[in-house]
């Protein structure tokens, strides 16, 4: 009996030595590759100092959630973070300035996930890195510590559900749509794994990809992971000339589940606020709600083609008076890129607001924060209630497109009509 | 480890954002804990009593990485059991002492204000008022060790890895 992607990632990483055979039901301890602390691990009175680590090279350090500070006890979380990344002469710092980002996309940007890797980041979307054939997931602060200072982890093995992706996604549907379908249709997959394949995979940008990989924490997914194609070969090979090993399921491997998701019959949808497990509709069953804030960022949707789908939806428009829109990158490479494409003088123009590179609005922390009884409708990651500012807001999901289409019209709105 | 205590329930898909809201992120724990289902249960913390047991239903603590599993150690409460338990929440649970273990059927086993006896090293759940048990599975023993040991912090403290809480 064969094994999925992740089992066999599993078995090769284990400390005992490349276990020959991992099952759902078994608890592994497997070598980490990578440990990604984020800036909310530095919370000044809460840090633990450590003694001593397993090895400075494997670790990254970035500051994402709220740069630049937005108040004192945030720059002290920043000046700690600045301590740590001193104390062990740590390379990879991710600070305020020209490599600043969101982890995940730092990752894509930098290629710091390879395949059959293990990564471990105190942020629950760390599966985004699932997109690189690669296993990577969100973990406490106690468990980024623990594997620093030992260089390994422990992981329940769950069952794994398989989703066969076919055809071509039509203008103006995006991957957020085909999570929304997912989550919307399925649920939440607690405990298990998710692998991704299929004919469809081939007409996917990484990108594409990658909001797919990253919205998979909100199926509360162990582990979310693409199969390796060309593509992503390529986008490693440009970034980085480290060694690695694909990793492909074997041909009898045991799903919980094989499920087929036709791209082409795909339309725009949105999750109703305040969860995003069966909680999806058509874009219509929800048109026409006005709204106050429209937000486009986050580690799911921070990317430069999403910019390029809001510029696209936005060109010679202006947003709708009495409308917020802010539209935030993943990283400040994103940024730059845009800027050169003439991107950011679109949606600029049409009188959004484009800030730095930071998590900022998706977690409701700072730069477009919500009051009582709001309406935003969001591409970014969750719309738990509470999640953007206040807990009587109400939150939209929707994908790039048809939060740009709705920040146009100032209700809720079919991205079709700005698009085909 | 057993506790035996009454029960308060919760619904599906309780997520961290609820448990440990973004406003209090920078509060101290203690003060962290007055945040607790603040947005879908108002004045609930003050109800509780020490050692209550949370029943919860399916992906409970779905959502971030925050240490909201440690809020609910901290207001007080032995334990968590639930129809499924999200694998980032049931990680922090683990690693700040707050036992917790998912028992499918739990849900309809109880209602609010039973009170109920679960037993984590045989996985074991009764409903001591309806006088019903639910069999578990029992946690692996590296991870009922790691709740033994009170959490990774003190465990690396012990080691000398890690130093106390900054003055
Ligand atoms: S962008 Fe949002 S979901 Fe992504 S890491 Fe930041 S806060 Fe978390």
């Amino acid at each position: 009996m064969g094994m999925t992607m992740t089992e066999k990632m599993l078995a090769r990483r284990s400390t005992t030595g490349g276990q020959n055979v991992v099952r759902p039901g078994d608890l592994v301890t497997v070598h980490v590759d990578t440990v990604i602390f984020v800036d909310t691990n530095f919370v000044a009175s809460r840090w633990r100092d450590l003694n001593r680590i397993d090895n400075p090279d494997r670790i990254i350090v970035v500051l994402d959630h709220r740069v630049p500070a937005a108040t004192p006890r945030c720059a002290a979380m920043h000046k700690t973070a600045r301590e740590f990344v001193k104390q062990f002469d740590i390379k990879r710092f991710h600070d305020v300035g020209y490599t600043q980002g969101i982890s995940h996309q730092l990752v894509a940007d930098h290629a710091y996930a390879l395949p059959g890797s293990i990564t471990l980041c105190s942020d629950s979307h760390t599966g985004s890195a699932g997109v690189f054939n690669c296993l990577a997931r969100g973990v406490g602060s106690p468990d980024v510590v623990y594997a620093t200072a030992k260089g390994e982890t422990w992981f329940c093995v769950g069952e794994t559900v398989r989703y066969e992706l076919e055809g071509m996604l039509p203008p103006a549907v995006t991957m957020k749509d085909a999570f929304l379908q997912i989550a919307g249709q399925y649920g939440e997959h607690t405990n298990q794994n998710v692998e991704y394949g299929g004919s469809g995979v081939a007409g996917l940008s990484i990108s594409a990809r990658k909001t797919l990989t990253t919205m998979s924490t909100e199926l509360s997914a162990e582990f979310a992971v693409f199969e390796p194609d060309q593509t992503m070969i390529d986008w490693l090979r440009a970034r980085t000339d480290a060694p690695f090993e694909c990793v492909m399921p074997d041909a009898d491997a045991q799903y919980a589940a094989v499920r087929k998701v036709n791209l082409a019959t795909l339309e725009p949808l949105v999750a109703f606020p305040d969860s995003m497990v069966r909680n999806s509709q058509p874009v219509a069953a929800a048109a026409g709600t006005t709204i106050d804030q429209a937000f486009v960022g986050s580690c799911a949707n921070g990317t430069l083609e999403d910019f390029e789908l809001v510029a696209a939806v936005l060109n010679g428009r202006r947003v709708h008076a009495g409308v917020r829109f802010v539209v935030t990158p993943g990283s400040q490479t994103v940024y730059r890129e845009a800027n050169r494409r003439g991107y950011i003088a679109t949606i600029t123009e049409a009188g959004a607001v484009v800030t730095n590179a930071t998590c900022g609005a998706c977690c409701g922390g700072h730069m477009g924060v919500l009051g009582a009884g709001e309406t935003c409708i969001t591409a970014s990651t969750r719309n738990f209630k509470g999640r953007m500012g206040d807990p009587s807001a109400h939150i939209y999901m929707g994908s790039p497109a048809t939060v740009a289409a709705s920040a146009i019209k100032g209700v809720i709105a079919d991205p079709r009509e700005f698009l085909n | 480890m057993k506790f035996k205590a009454r029960v308060w329930k919760f619904p599906d898909n309780i997520n961290t954002d609820l448990i440990l809201p973004s406003a209090s992120f920078y509060l101290t724990q203690e003060e962290q804990v007055r945040f607790v289902f603040q947005a879908n249960r108002p004045g609930w913390v003050d109800q509780v009593a020490k050692g209550d047991i949370l029943i919860g239903g399916k992906n409970f603590g779905m959502g971030s990485s925050r240490p909201a599993a440690r809020s609910l150690r901290n207001l007080g409460l032995g334990c968590l059991v639930a129809e499924s338990i999200n694998g980032l929440f049931f990680r922090n649970c683990v690693n700040f002492a707050f036992p917790a273990m998912a028992c499918p059927g739990v849900d309809k086993a109880f209602a609010e204000g039973d009170v109920a006896e679960a037993d984590f090293a045989n996985g074991v759940v009764k409903n001591v008022t309806q006088g019903t048990t639910l069999q578990a599975a029992t946690l692996p023993q590296k991870l009922l060790d790691l709740l033994d040991a009170g959490g990774v912090y003190p465990l690396l403290e012990r080691e000398g890895i890690i130093a106390p809480l900054r003055k």
